[in-house]
């Protein structure tokens, strides 16, 4: 149990940074991104990779974990960038699987189905069990705190008023001078980038790496944890990552409840709450817990 | 080397044939209410389920039961466009498209509930397989390609000779002009649902004919699903229909070069070749 908070703590984090970085590609661009858990897994098996096979240090592996998915970010950006939103919607669902796919099938690179095991994680077996969960929650969280904060100061700044513009009307943005694909696929590429730092940091945690971990599902997290947060702002976002993991974790506890039920209607019944938690959201509060505020010029004379 | 080819040409054409169905009723979805309803994949495992008890519980023929999968997946369409996905349609299409991927994973873990995650089969007579100049076709195979060119030439007789499909068809042409009729959105909005998720249902049964069914048998084929409408041009049937046969052509020639496992992943390729040259698929949208 001691060792349960700090791992939930963890796993918080990790759907917090994924949160934060679906917020700056649709909450403040609004390109919608149902793959995100492609870019996760790209994140994931790289730093896996570099590290395991390769022998790099893992602060390496992280960086260029979160530069290459950032590289990948701003592909699929350039070549959906004349997509509009349901046709994007399905590229990018389609994405995420062709990279389950690819990790599934090239036996020689991603080890297949088996996965790739023994990632190294900082301090592990040098420290209690314990002690590695707590070091890495918190180098999780720090993570959380520098991205969320850069993000809100880019959300602040000039770049984060013209991804709203994007957002609101592309036409409009464009009229008024912007870049518009610029802007796109900057959004588009630092977002993916902390979706890949995410998923890098999620298998240094786990040690274990696998195309079943890298199922839609979590894309769904994801979207819950923004839309009950508050899609447009960063706060927002880390609020519904913490949301998403109690309720994840309380729907475990759910599953102790239903002892005459057999493990696949209590995993059934898991995924199918998680659904249907984002379609109440969607309908009790679509703004979220801390909506987005229209930020309007105040003219009138004091 | 011709016959290998002719072979897998062949398989294509009627793999074409089979997606083709849950195809039209995504892009009939989408022709009328406009956002693309991500439930379909929960829809044709709901059809494939039903006609599996119609057919094993009840032994109704594989015929028969196809039309349980038909009508179970279109109730289970109204009924859940009308609690879930109807009164979000004011809050845009993506919240509508984001909720219905949520639907559909409420629904797949429904069926995951229900039957368990074992794969299931249908009770289907023993055929041999047809052979001739070295190709090789199975009886079960050519019947459902059939069943589906049955549904799909129903579905276009409806659309074109009935007052009900004319109607659809206003609306998804132009729904202020068809309010102006008096045509009433909401009733062909659920006729809409109701015909599509059927076809989907029908169409995931028939995939589920070919082989075996589980709780991912929807899942696995919307990729497809979702390339052939694209390719052709969400919103327009014919366009649903060539779409559905390049990508099942397309998925089994890749055979030649590419591993099976990465079939599914030939309807993504497609989907972004056709939409970098034609950003409305091949047909372009409200073709009809």
């Amino acid at each position: 149990m001691a060792n349960y908070l700090p791992a939930m703590a963890a796993f918080a984090g990790f759907y917090a940074l994924m949160a934060l970085g679906l917020n700056l590609i649709f909450g403040l661009a609004g390109m919608v991104n149902l793959g995100l858990v492609g870019f996760f897994a790209i994140g994931a098996y790289v730093s896996a990779l570099l590290t395991v096979s390769l022998h790099w240090p893992m602060l390496a592996g992280w960086a260029v974990a979160a530069l290459f998915s950032a590289a990948c970010g701003a592909v699929v950006a350039v070549i959906t960038a004349r997509l509009k939103g349901d046709y994007l919607a399905i590229v990018t669902l389609g994405f995420a699987e062709v990279i389950r796919l690819i990790a599934s099938n090239e036996l020689w690179l991603t080890g297949g189905t088996t996965g790739i095991s023994a990632i190294p994680g900082p301090w592990r077996g040098e420290v209690s069990p314990f002690a590695f969960n707590l070091i890495f929650a918190a180098i999780v969280w720090i993570t959380v705190c520098i991205v969320g904060l850069l993000f809100g100061r880019l959300s602040n700044a000039p770049f984060g008023r013209v991804l709203r513009a994007i957002r609101e009307d592309e036409m409009i943005a464009a009229v008024a001078g912007k870049p518009v694909l610029a802007f796109k696929v900057q959004a588009f590429a630092l977002g993916a980038g902390v979706l890949g730092l995410a998923g890098a940091l999620y298998a240094h945690y786990n040690a274990y790496i696998a195309p079943d971990g890298f199922q839609p599902l979590i894309t769904i997290y994801v979207v819950l944890a923004l839309t009950a947060g508050g899609t447009g702002t960063m706060r927002g976002a880390i609020l519904g990552a913490i949301l998403v993991m109690f309720l994840t974790e309380g729907t475990r506890f759910l599953g102790a409840a239903m002892a005459g039920l057999k493990p696949v209607q209590i995993a059934a019944v898991r995924e199918g709450l998680i659904g249907a938690t984002l379609i109440l959201v969607l309908y009790i509060r679509p703004q979220g817990i801390l909506p987005e505020r229209p930020r309007t010029l105040n003219l009138e004379p004091r | 080397m011709i016959t290998e080819l002719a072979q897998l040409l062949i398989n294509g054409i009627l793999a074409g044939a089979l997606l083709a169905v849950p195809a039209i009723g995504f892009t009939a979805i989408y022709a009328v209410l406009r956002f693309p309803n991500f439930a379909v994949a929960s829809h044709a495992t709901i059809g494939a389920y039903a006609g599996y008890i119609a057919n094993v519980n009840f032994g109704l023929p594989a015929w028969m039961s196809l039309f349980a999968a038909f009508l179970v997946a279109g109730v289970f369409g109204v009924v859940s466009d009308e609690i879930v996905l109807r009164r979000l349609r004011a809050s845009g299409p993506l919240t509508v498209a984001i909720a219905s991927v949520a639907l559909t994973i409420v629904l797949e873990n429904v069926v995951r509930f229900s039957f368990g995650n074992d794969l299931l089969g249908y009770d289907l007579p023993v055929l041999r397989d047809w052979r001739a100049s070295g190709l090789r076709i199975g009886p079960q195979q050519v019947y459902n390609a059939l069943a589906a060119a049955a549904a799909m030439a129903a579905l276009f007789l409806f659309l074109a000779f009935t007052r009900t499909g004319k109607m659809m068809r206003a609306v998804a042409d132009n729904p202020m002009l068809a309010g102006l009729k008096g045509i009433d959105a909401l009733t062909v909005a659920r006729l809409a649902n109701f015909a599509g998720m059927g076809l989907a249902g029908f169409g995931g049964m028939l995939i589920g004919l070919d082989t075996s069914i589980d709780p991912q048998t929807g899942f696995r084929v919307m990729l497809s699903i979702f390339a052939a409408a694209v390719v052709g041009g969400l919103g327009s049937i014919p366009g649903a229909v060539i779409g559905a046969f390049v990508v099942g052509i397309g998925e089994e020639l890749s055979l030649i070069v590419l591993d099976p496992s990465y079939r599914t992943a030939i309807g993504f390729v497609a989907i972004l070749v056709v939409l970098s040259f034609r950003p409305r698929g091949i047909l372009g949208e409200r073709a009809y």
